[in-house]
This record gives C-alpha cells, structure tokens and sequence, in this order.
C-alpha cells in the first residue's frame, strides 16, 4: 500500500510540475464552455438576405419591414434586377434572396392571389430549409393579417407548450454535449501519452524492473487524472450554471457519479490506446485525429442520431459519450432519477469493462 | 540547395519508415470523409409524436390520420392519458404530444373554436421549433378543410392567399453531404497539417537529436523548409485523394469551379496550417505540450469555423474570433469554388486574407524559433 502511494504521488508530480500541460488540462475545458455554451449554437441569426422589390407598394413594404425587424435576418440590402442575385450568392455570404414581382399588393387586392419568390443558398441545405421556412412563416403571418380582417368561423387555435426548454435556447442542447466530448477526449489523450511517454523514454523498463506489480503501475498513472477530472467536472458545472445558466434540476451526486464513470472509462480506453501504441506521436494521433470526430457526431448533440444510416446508429452504440450525454440531459435537463438511466449506466459501465479486460490482457511487462 | 534536399530525404525517409504513423496519416482521414458525412445529416425528418385523445370523435380521428399521412411524423403511442405521453418523452421514445381535449368536435361546430395543446420536447432547440411548425402546418390545412365543409364555396377565392415559391440554388436536392464533404476534407488537411508539423519538430526536441543538426552549418531556414515541405506535399496529397476518389466518386460531388484556383488557395492555405504547427512547436518543449497545445486550437477552430453551425448566428465577439480563424477561410472558400463556382474575382479577399494569415504565423514562428537554447 504504501508503495502504491508513493507511485501515486510520483505521478501527480509528473503533473503538476508540467505547468504548461496542467493550464491545458484546465483551460481547455473551461474555454471551451464558456465559447462554446454561447457561440456555438445550431440556432440560426443574422442570417444575410436581399431583397428584389419590384413591386415598391404598401405590402412588399410591409412584408419587408417585418424581416428586417426579426432576429433570424440581417437585411443585406435591396437589389435591382435577377442577375445581381446570382451575383450576390457567388460573391457573398447571402443565405436568401426575396423577390416580389410587380403589382404584388394590386394582385393581392383584386385577385385576391399574389405571388413571392424565395431563393435559398442550398450549398448550405439546413440554413436554406430554416430560412425558407421562417421567410414563409413572416409572410404567411401577413397573410392572417389581412384573412382576420374578414372574421373566419370555425378556428382551431393550438397552443403549444415547449418543454425543458421554453426559450428555446441552443446552450441546453449544447452544454451536456460539450462536457461529454471535453472530458472523453481529455482523459484518453492524458493518460495514453502519459504511460506511451514513459515507454518512449525508456522508464517504463526501469519501473518494470521494480518489485512492484506492474498493473499498480498503471493505475497509478491513472489515478492523478481521474482526481484531475473530477475538479475539472466540478468548475464546467460551476461555469455552466453561473455563466450559461444551465439548469441542474436532477441529483447531484448522481450527475458526479455517471460522470466519474464516464471518466473511469475514458481513462481505460486511454490504457488500451497506450498499449497499441509505441510512440506519443502516434498515441495522439490515434486519441486525436482519430477521435475527436467521431466523438463529436456520434455523441448525438451536433446531429440528430435517428437520422443517420443503420450501420452508422449501431456504430454510434460503441461511443461512451453517447450514453452520457443521455444520462446527462436526463438528470440535469429534465430532473429525472436513476431508474430512468439505469439502462444507458448499465451500457457505459458494461464499455469500461470491456477497455479495462482488453487492455489488462494486451498489457506487456516485458518490452519489446 | 544541396542541403535542402538531404534535409528532405531525411524527413521522408523518416516519416515513410514510421510504420505506425503511415496509416494514420493516409488511411483514417480518408475513412473519416468516406463516413462522417454520413453521419452529419439535420434533416429533420420522422419525428416521433405521441397522441392523446380525449375526444375519439371523427374529426379527432381525421386530424390523426392527417398528423400520420404527412410523411413528418411517426405515431410512437395513442392513448388517453398525458402521464403516459409525458414518460415517453423523458425516455426520448417520442419528441411531441398532441393533446385532443374532450368535447373537441363539439364545441368546435357550436362554439366556432377550440383549441388543441402541444407539447414539445425542446432540449434541442431547433428540432422543436420545426416539428412545432410542422404540426401547425397541418392542424391549419385540416382547419381549412373544415371551414371548406361547413362555408359554401364562393365564387371568387374568399381570403387574400399569397402563394410562396420557393428554389434552392447551387443545391437544389437540398443534398446535406455537398455541404458536409467539402468542410470535413478542409479540416482533416488542417488536423493533418498542423499536428504533425507541430510534433514533428518538438520530437527532435525532446529527443535530443536538434542539438545535432543545431551545431551543423545548416541555416535556420533550411531546417524549417525541410521540415514543411514533406507536410505541405502529405496534406496536398491527400486533399486530392479526397477530392478526386472519395468526394467525386463516392458522393458524386464534381467541383464546378476551377481546379486551379482551388489548389492554389489550398497551397497557400497549408503554409499558413505549417506556420501554426511550427509556431506551437517553437512554445513547447515536449510533445505533450505541443499535442495540448494543438489540441486546443484545433478544437476551436473546428467549431468556430462554421463547419457544423453558422458563424452568423455566433454573438458579435464570438463572430470576430471565428473571423480570426483561418480554418473558417478555408472552408468557405472549398465551398464557394466546389459548389457555387466562385472565381478568382469573388474570393480576392479570402486570398488577401490567407496571405496575411501565412506571413503573420511563419514571421512570428521563424522569429521565435532559436537555434541555440
């Protein structure tokens, strides 16, 4: 015992004393947040648009004020002629091009029928169908102006209720996302140069040599990252929820303890990695360029996992951060207790394993 | 001259000798493109909705089969209690409730109007808002309907109607991965060309050997230049593949630009991509600062760089740090050239800027880069 608190102690002065990978390991996290819980949104504002107004009369005027009021628009400017908006498109960043024909509030009068025109920027498909729809929603909105003029019976109003999230705001979606990325991909990176570090200088042999039993040499090295972790757990919370305002509604303790074994899982796969590995270089490489990706799609906060292919949603099962972004929603967004997540901790505890029997039996104590 | 070109036998025997290291370079960016773009699909389509029906009247019963025929929706659960619905949407089973309260047909023919409710799971913001829309959509169609039923057809169209047409351009199949494809190949160079150059150097740092080529008469911009070169051809390199196999032949994506222009600003591109690699290895000592210092710089200018999410629904601060980064360049550029078939006159400001961008990242690197400790 007293030789495993040693080696732990050792490692946590590996650490502490890289001043500049400790900022990283603290910074990163936090930076992240903070950027990412206020910038990085699948929201859409400020989107550019143009006008072609041909008709100049009180309706296109109208229609025109509304967009240019509404937060999802950020009117460029007005055009003269077609050939100027496939210009615009090619030149600029335009999302949207509005064209009303001539006479468009005359036709609307008389005929009763009038007509607009909406050209999206498809090169970016999920901004051109949002705005399409909201640019349709505004003029529709005008349209029920003028139909509420003429009393219409027998109207069904629904009323709708957005639960969880009221405002609608992207940070709800965003937040539990990010954390479970920061801390999956932080802790595989740490611990996989850690050990891979020790091999490359050649004092992995030197602690090998030692009486002590060499799978207590790894999880000494693990355990200054797990207690890494867990601060690191507890300032995103404290940054969520003071700066994002971030909700918390469920348990506490149960949010620190799906986390911790997200961690310990993290921190085994780190091991495995470690193990296949001979060189920093390529244990980065892998824990990096061939992570972080992945992670990112396939945790299921950037896009939506029931859309994509089959084989793409069984692979989507293997990531860790998949089911503790459920676990996490579910206890700080919608306040829910275990017996609604026991299945996902059940699934996170069964992947731990598995890395940790992996990369026990591949674990060499001889070198080379 | 003769220098330079020992210097770079001896990097690219060096990097084709590290068999652990080939595959990652060429073979997983490669199955990266060939898979993500799969994934990142937002079309919001089958949205699971739950039915609560208090009413089991006919026009409940119409309004369902109109909910259900609309292609939008998948029913997950019809029942009359709301408790039930309530559990399926915290168990994520379906996204939204239709609630159909009791005496709906009535008091709608007697009372000329009744109202529905709707509940929706909004944890993810902007699936809420269409699937909210979507089913307004369809409960004002069915309205209308009614009204059709019940009011006699006048002659002349009754209500003012604006009819909205609507085209995409550049896109018309609204097809997600053009999108995604030409993004994710610009930031896979960039993950290539970065860390590499960056742990490239650090490695004969920390393993000693730069104090031997220090004490050599090589100068110092003949090192730099043998260490960029291999990374600047590697990234080129697979640029092209991506392009040409895995974007033309697999996602049929057959840029409508010009080639020319495309290579040139991705040359130039990959020098200012170097200078960054070589400007962190210039802070760190060990590859494990250089990896964490890249990894933090990676990671956000992956997502400031409107590869996923849109820079201009970013808050105004948020805006110019996403302008500052040179991956949002790129990427929009390899965009503009593939999919809209911009010239060289349209993105003149992306070059200048890259230009600024290169110079200022090699300068200051080669400044703080010391061939004495």
């Amino acid at each position: 015992m007293k030789q495993f608190l040693s080696f732990v102690r050792k490692e946590f002065y590996h650490v502490f004393r890289d001043s500049k990978t400790l900022l990283m390991l603290f910074g990163i996290p936090i930076v992240l947040i903070i950027l990412f819980g206020f910038a990085v949104t699948n929201e859409i504002k400020n989107a550019k648009i143009v006008v072609c107004d041909y008709a100049k009369d009180p309706a296109s005027q109208e229609i025109i004020n509304k967009l240019s009021v509404s937060e999802t628009f950020l009117l460029d400017r007005a055009l003269l002629s077609p050939s100027q908006v496939e210009e615009a498109f090619r030149k600029e960043d335009i999302k949207l091009a509005i064209i009303f024909p001539a006479n468009f509030y005359k036709d609307l009068q008389h005929l009763n029928k009038a007509q607009v025109q909406i050209i999206a920027d498809g090169s970016d498909p999920n901004a051109a169908s949002t705005l399409t729809q909201y640019a349709t929603s505004v003029i529709m909105e005008y349209q029920q102006k003028l139909i509420q003029n003429a009393k219409m019976p027998y109207t069904i109003s629904p009323e709708v209720r957005m639960l969880y999230n009221p405002e609608l705001k992207g940070t709800i979606n965003f937040v539990p996302g990010i954390m479970a990325l920061v801390l999956l991909l932080i802790c595989v990176l740490m611990t996989a140069v850690s050990i891979v570090k020790e091999k490359e200088t050649g004092t992995m042999e030197v602690l090998l040599v030692s009486p002590f039993n060499p799978f207590l040499v790894i999880i000494s090295k693990a355990i200054p990252y797990l207690a890494l972790s867990l601060v690191n757990l507890a300032v995103i919370l404290l940054v969520s929820v003071t700066l994002l305002d971030m909700p918390i509604n469920g348990s506490v303790l149960l949010l620190f303890g799906a986390s911790t074994l997200l961690i310990i899982c993290a921190l085994s796969l780190g091991l495995l990695i470690s193990n296949v590995t001979q060189s920093q270089q390529s244990a980065m490489l892998i824990s990096v360029m061939g992570m972080m990706l992945p992670t990112m799609l396939f945790t299921g906060f950037m896009f939506p996992l029931e859309n994509m292919p089959n084989a793409l949603q069984v692979f989507s099962n293997i990531i860790p951060s998949k089911w503790y972004y459920i676990i996490i929603k579910s206890v700080m967004i919608k306040g829910l207790g275990f017996s609604a997540i026991w299945k996902e901790t059940l699934i996170l505890f069964g992947t731990t394993c598995f890395f940790l029997i992996i990369s026990l039996t591949k674990f060499k104590i001889r070198l080379a | 001259m003769r220098t330079l070109g020992f210097l770079l036998r001896k990097e690219f025997k060096q990097i084709f000798r590290n068999k652990s290291l080939l595959p990652m370079i060429f073979v997983a960016p490669i199955i990266q493109l060939l898979i993500l773009p799969l994934a990142a699909d937002y079309e919001v389509k089958d949205i699971n909705i739950s039915i609560v029906d208090h009413d089991h009247s006919t026009y409940s019963q119409q309004l369902i089969s109109k909910v259900t025929a609309s292609g939008y929706f998948q029913l997950a659960d019809y029942g009359n209690s709301f408790k039930r619905a309530l559990k399926l949407i915290e168990s994520d089973k379906s996204d939204l409730i239709l609630e159909i309260p009791q005496g709906f047909e009535k008091n709608l023919i007697r009372e000329n109007k009744e109202k529905l409710f709707v509940a929706v799971n909004a944890i993810n913001g902007v699936k809420a808002g269409l699937g909210g829309a979507y089913l307004a959509q369809i409960i004002s169609t069915y309205n209308n309907d009614i009204r059709m039923r019940w009011l006699q057809q006048p002659k002349f169209n009754p209500m003012p109607q604006i009819e909205v047409t609507s085209s995409n351009w550049f896109n018309p199949h609204l097809n997600y991965r053009f999108f995604m494809v030409p993004g994710i190949l610009a930031v896979l160079v960039t993950m290539v060309g970065a860390y590499m150059c960056g742990l490239n150097i650090v490695k004969e740092k920390e393993v000693g050997t730069i104090e031997q080529i220090n004490v050599t008469p090589i100068k110092k911009y003949q090192f730099i230049l043998a260490k960029l070169v291999p990374f600047w051809i590697i990234g080129i390199f697979i640029f092209s593949v991506g392009l040409f196999l895995v974007a033309r032949w697999v996602y049929g994506i057959v840029p409508v630009g010009s080639l020319l222009l495309l290579y040139s600003y991705m040359s130039l591109y990959m020098v200012a991509v170097l200078g960054l690699g070589l400007l962190i290895s210039t802070f760190s000592d060990t590859q494990q600062q250089a990896m964490s210092i890249t990894f933090f710089f990676i990671i956000i200018f992956m997502l400031m760089s409107g590869l996923f999410t849109s820079i201009d629904s970013m808050p105004h601060w948020a805006y110019i740090i996403a302008k500052c980064n040179p991956v949002t360049y790129f990427i929009e550029v390899v965009r503009m050239i593939v999919l809209k078939g911009s010239s060289f006159s349209d993105i003149k400001y992306h070059f200048l800027v890259m230009v600024g961008f290169a110079i200022f990242l090699n300068g200051f690197a080669i400044m703080n880069y010391r061939k004495t400790s």
